[in-house]
């Protein structure tokens, strides 16, 4: 679609303005149903889309992704933007500075329309856990979008954006592309710097991108990727044009599909559309044989342990001190700062958030660091093991992206583990640091609504151009 | 089963610097001894001989001049326009001990 549009601009068809017109409309048309937006951007939108258009009557070329108009998830730092996170504590926070992503996406002009919702500092795969508003599903606004990037991948699939910026720590980006009927990318940890990105879990944490096709997420992916000095987690790694690599030929790839993902607890109809999928990735080529990915059932458990204890420590800057709510029951004279960071923490945090700050705060305390963090830190080596086999074998993995259609909103809200399982097919993904991609393999009509399904790509380390093929081919395969 | 006492989530609630009131203090105490009720799956796997994984890609040393940089002025506004408090260009708190 990105391909489309700028050609539209070049040829004089249409005008950066025109298009951002277009898709504030479609905001103010739908966002109050949707609610996928917590702050707009019109103006500093308008300013740039002119920018490209005087541009373009100058003859001056333009990256492809100039005058597009995109979607920053907000958790995002956006310079002189307000900047949230979807918590309470950030009410009032106005980034300082541009997250090297977004630094990246000036440079090329992009046309950034808005900070979209997502679950509190991205804690939660539904995207009702906002301190602000519950993003619905566009395709059936009594579901939920998914998240934590609900609001991004709602955006994209309600036309309120043409793509959007997302972040994924166990599935952030994909389980809402799938529930949502996007594309969507989580490229290999360090692969896009996280510098300006609001940390959850620091090693399990990447931007990624959510788009209408597979094509689109590998022309956002080569501009907003590469080493970064200001991330010293981030990979090097050479400038490539992911575009160039869609060559539609899958003839010879051989794509795993572990047989651990396709056991109890999935849905059936998305299991026919899985399979439905394997048939079509045979017919365009591909080579498909059943893997095992051993330690598959230690993840969620694994997760559940490394993630909290790295979310206790990265929330500990919210202290009420130097930016952000400060709360302070006592009066002026009385108690000490110990005071204002238990109030502000109190009051300035939902309760999911507290929850694994608590959860994390324990495991990592005197006496339980060993039992806990120091053997899920272990298992993740077993995890890493079992793709690594794997990935000697095959070229890709292939699953279901969640076990589930998405749900309707509110029914998971009370039991924080249900709530985890939602996860299960991606979490492994970042625990190991592989790409992974979800890509709309279908739908299931419930209740007269097509919901979408997703489809699970992983691959091996840095190999984002392997999954953006195999998910190119299969958009146009018969 | 870990069950955490009421004194265990009192514990880890002053180590986290989270307030909270005794009916915080009852749920905390059921949601995470459910939680790491389910983290016990992992005692089933013998871990003795393995590595902790300490970088998913295998990246290491990377190492940086630690160097202060000095914000302009427009800079210093920005940064101190989120500070909840402040006196004269300081960030204003509590007493500390």
């Amino acid at each position: 679609m990105i391909r489309e549009l700028h050609q539209q601009l070049v040829d004089g068809s249409t005008t950066a303005l025109r298009l951002t017109e277009k898709y504030f409309a479609a905001i103010k048309e739908k966002d109050a149903e949707i609610g996928a937006f917590l702050t707009l951007m019109e103006e500093s939108a308008f300013a740039q889309a002119e920018r490209v258009d005087q541009k373009i009557k100058k003859g001056e070329f333009v990256d492809l992704l100039a005058g597009i108009p995109c979607a920053i998830k907000d958790v995002l730092c956006v310079q002189g933007v307000r900047t949230t996170a979807a918590s309470r504590v950030l009410d009032n926070y106005i980034a300082p500075y541009d997250a090297t992503v977004i630094a990246r996406l000036k440079a090329a002009d992009a046309v950034m329309v808005g900070k979209t919702n997502t679950d509190e500092f991205a804690m939660g795969s539904s995207t009702e856990n906002s301190a602000y508003q519950v993003t619905h599903n566009p395709h059936d606004p009594a579901r939920v979008a998914g998240g934590s990037s609900g609001g991004s991948a709602a955006a994209v699939a309600a036309g309120e954006a043409v793509w959007a910026l997302g972040s994924d720590t166990g599935g952030s980006v994909r389980q809402p592309s799938s529930f949502c009927g996007t594309v969507g990318l989580k490229p290999t940890y360090g692969r896009v710097s996280r510098y300006g990105l609001i940390a959850m879990a620091s090693s399990l944490d990447q931007i990624g991108t959510l788009s209408h096709s597979a094509e689109d997420a590998a022309i956002i992916l080569s501009r907003i990727a590469g080493h970064d000095p200001k991330d010293a987690t981030s990979a090097p790694s050479g400038d490539k044009r992911y575009e160039d690599y869609l060559t539609g030929d899958l003839r010879g790839k051989v794509i795993g599909v572990p047989k651990e993902y396709v056991a109890e607890g999935l849905d059936a109809r998305i299991k026919e559309k899985f399979y439905a999928a394997v048939e079509k990735f045979k017919n365009a080529g591909a080579i498909v044989k059943e893997i095992s990915l051993p330690h598959m059932e230690y993840a969620l458990a694994t997760y559940y342990i490394i993630m909290p204890s790295e979310v206790s420590s990265n929330m500990a800057r919210y202290d009420g001190i130097r930016y952000g709510m400060r709360s302070d029951d006592r009066a002026d004279e009385e108690g000490s700062v110990y005071d204002v960071y238990c109030d502000t923490r109190r009051y300035g945090l939902g309760a999911e958030v507290k929850r694994r700050v608590m959860l994390g705060t324990y495991t990592l305390s005197a006496g339980y660091y060993d039992a806990y963090y120091r053997t899920a830190q272990k298992v993740r080596t077993l995890l890493r093991k079992d793709f690594e086999a794997a990935l000697r074998d095959v070229h890709l993995i292939f699953s279901p992206t969640a076990p589930e259609v998405a749900f309707p909103i509110g029914a998971k809200t009370n039991d924080p583990l249900t709530m985890y399982l939602s996860d299960i097919y991606t979490i492994t993904a970042n625990l190991v640091g592989v790409p992974a991609l979800s890509f709309p393999i279908g739908t299931v009509e419930e209740n007269g609504k097509q919901l979408p399904v997703g489809g699970q790509l992983m691959g091996k380390w840095f190999d984002e151009e392997g999954l953006l093929n195999a998910a190119h081919t299969f958009e146009h395969a018969q | 089963m870990t069950q955490l006492s009421s004194d265990d989530v009192r514990h880890i609630a002053h180590l986290a610097r989270i307030g909270m009131d005794a009916e915080d203090s009852e749920r905390y105490q059921k949601d995470l001894s459910s939680v790491l009720a389910y983290f016990e799956k992992l005692e089933e796997l013998r871990t003795e001989d393995v590595a902790p994984l300490l970088h998913s890609t295998g990246l290491q040393d990377v190492f940086r001049q630690d160097v202060a940089r000095s914000a302009d002025s427009a800079e210093r506004t920005q940064i101190l326009a989120n500070v909840p408090d402040t006196k004269e260009g300081y960030i204003k708190v509590k007493s500390v001990l």
